[in-house]
């Protein structure tokens, strides 16, 4: 309940740097390290240009809006000190997440679960940021029923690492991490059935790439499927 | 399954010790098979000792809800394992979105759970408003919380009759499309459409409630109360449902929780967990009504589960539907929306369990990612534990029972 109360944040000024900070704000805490959290590359890789595209984003002023700010809570404070600067507490309007590093990552989800009762994992997911040298940020969305909490855990892996499964920490992670790996490509380690879920299992790619075009996947399809040169 | 032939017969004269020394190599095969304590005291297992049996069940089966594919593993009719091939009609709703702008995405979420797209709507506006950092208007809320709960009965009757058709049970389906009817026409009224809505916008509703809104909402709330009772003169006391449905299917809470099942499926083992009351949204927390739980997990437990709810919900919607406040229908928010940089994930209570929205904003005017957390795709799974050990046509009871929507488990 409290993380889903709404920070009254003024509206953000109209006007504000070019490119919005993707770099924390000057830490209140000074042990924290300046690390770099929103997304890195604010501008999308070429879409394709399509009638549906909008204005590019670099034209108007982006607006800046509120930044992620260190999150200090007991939960952090344990970990951190068990795993330095490893992992970073983290909050944006309200909700809080985790930023740890990708060798940590089976251990910090079974701690979750079982010292801090985050007994339930909603989801599973990644974020493609192809400029970045570490290209996948890879969300474990986690709830805990006793404490009536969200928890995020991101982290960050390069194209083509795997990442341990977390099967068998939560047996909802199966079909979730099917999914991540059907449309991403990513692989995890321990996982007892990685195949295919949602796509067929001859298909050739990973949609939610960015680099994956839709326009290109649909005239492909066509061509190979109706023989013809192109459905546009 | 084999009819008995000679083989058949030997094998279980080899249950004799004394016979044990003339088994042949093929009856050491088949032994394997079956496992080696074929005894009178394992009554579950077979005497006829017949290879498992896959049978496909799908795509096209009309006890599937839409085209979902159950592999069963069978021996004779028992299910001793199921997979599910899921996917058919997957539209790349997630791939979509990172190419439309955020307005321009709303009406797609219409088409993932489409007997609940008001729910949809709901959810997705949330969390692109709380993205934005601003709320939607009071009067907007209310109606909001009006059209959602609207669609969660309808959700539940359509539930309701497709899963007793499924059963054998053939009038609750024409009771409740006779009363869903009635909502679908309200829906029409207020936004032109029935199934697909699209009846929020990012920031509010796009429409002020039509004259006589009020009132018709409320005669439908006189109209459908008995109607509910009907349906359940119909089944609950049931002798053939109750054979049906009582201990098909259970799963218990730590199961659930462990397979992420949320919604009824959850609240029907026992764990009073609703969105609404958890982590309220909209104006849920200026409303009074309860967690309808069970106890077995069973399939007649989450029957009477999804009653409860549509009376939780004929509930809500009168509180609301007497005081909604006046005010703007729309917040202020900018013509072209553009979330700061950042990422969000906001979940609703669908009808059919948690429906979140976890979004990835680079600035832009288009999602950098839209991931959907969909309720039926992630229940679906409990579909296996839930299953083994009945019999085939339980499958059909139990597909029902967790009512899911292909649209959205493939999106």
């Amino acid at each position: 309940m409290a993380e889903d109360a709404k920070t009254p944040a003024p509206p953000p000024p109209p006007e504000g740097e070019k490119k919005p900070s993707a770099e924390m704000p000057a830490a209140p805490v000074s042990n924290a390290p300046v690390k770099p959290v929103a997304p890195a590359p604010p501008a999308k890789p070429a879409v394709p240009a399509d009638s549906t595209t909008p204005p590019k984003p670099a034209a108007p002023a982006k607006p800046t809006g509120p930044v992620p700010l260190l999150w200090s809570s007991p939960l952090v404070e344990k970990y951190r000190s068990q795993y330095g600067t490893a992992l970073e507490g983290l909050t944006y309007l309200g909700q809080n997440y985790l930023t740890v590093k990708s060798e940590l990552i089976p251990n910090i989800l079974r701690l979750l679960r079982d010292e801090e009762q985050f007994d339930y994992c909603v989801d599973i997911t990644a974020v493609h940021y192809p400029k970045r040298e570490k290209q996948f940020d890879v969300v474990w969305i986690l709830y805990s029923f006793p404490r009536n909490e969200r928890l995020r855990v991101t982290t960050q892996i390069a194209d083509g690492a795997s990442i341990p499964s977390s099967v068998s920490i939560w047996p909802t992670a199966n079909w979730l991490e099917r999914e991540v790996y059907d449309m991403f490509g990513i692989q995890f380690d321990g996982h007892p059935d990685l195949k295919r879920i949602l796509l067929p299992d001859g298909w050739k790619g990973f949609p939610l790439r960015k680099d994956y075009g839709i326009l290109q996947q649909d005239k492909e399809w066509v061509q190979i499927n109706l023989g013809i040169e192109s459905g546009q | 399954m084999s009819a008995p032939t000679g083989e058949d017969t030997k094998n279980i004269s080899h249950l004799a010790p004394s016979n044990r020394e003339n088994s042949d190599q093929g009856e050491t095969e088949r032994k394997n098979v079956g496992g080696n304590d074929l005894t009178f005291e394992n009554p579950d297992k077979t005497y006829l000792d017949s290879n498992e049996l896959i049978i496909n069940m799908g795509p096209q089966h009309p006890a599937t809800h839409g085209v979902l594919r159950v592999i069963l593993k069978l021996d004779g009719e028992k299910v001793l394992g199921t997979e599910c091939v899921i996917g058919y009609l997957h539209r790349g709703v997630e791939k979509i979105a990172e190419n439309r702008t955020y307005t321009m995405f709303n009406p797609y979420v219409d088409r993932m759970d489409y007997v609940a797209a008001v729910s949809n709507g709901l959810g997705y506006c949330e969390a692109v408003e709380k993205l934005l950092n601003v709320e939607a208007t009071p009067r907007a809320k209310y109606i909001r919380v009006i059209l959602t709960e609207l669609n969660r009965i309808a959700s539940h009757q359509l539930w309701l009759g497709t899963h007793a058709l499924d059963i054998g049970a053939m009038t609750p389906l024409f009771y409740t499309f006779r009363d869903r009817e009635e909502i679908l026409k309200i829906f029409e009224k207020y936004c032109g459409a029935r199934l697909t809505t699209h009846a929020f916008r990012i920031g509010g509703c796009q429409y002020e409630t039509y004259a006589g809104f009020e009132k018709e909402v409320k005669n439908f709330l006189t109209f459908v109360a008995p109607k509910i009772d009907e349906y359940e003169t119909l089944l609950t006391t049931n002798r053939i449902w109750m054979e049906r449905t009582k201990n098909v299917g259970v799963i218990s809470a730590a199961d659930a929780i462990a397979l992420g099942v949320t919604g009824p499926v959850l609240r029907a083992s026992g764990v009073k967990w609703d969105l609404r009351k958890a982590q309220p949204y909209a104006a849920y927390s200026e409303f009074d009504f309860e967690i309808p739980v069970g106890t077995n997990g069973d399939t007649y437990d989450r029957y009477l589960v999804r009653m409860a709810e549509m009376r939780q919900s004929l509930r809500i919607i009168e509180q609301a539907v007497n005081s909604i406040p006046e005010g703007p229908i729309m917040a202020k928010i900018p013509k072209v929306i553009k979330p700061p940089v950042g990422e969000i994930y906001h979940s609703i209570e669908s009808p059919k369990g948690e429906l979140g929205y976890f979004i990835v904003s680079d600035g832009s005017t288009q999602p950098y990612r839209l991931r959907v957390r969909p309720p039926s795709f992630v229940n679906l799974q409990a579909l296996d534990i839930m299953v083994r050990g009945l019999l085939v046509a339980d499958v059909v009871a139990v597909i029902g029972t967790i009512d899911i929507v292909l649209g959205e488990v493939d999106r």
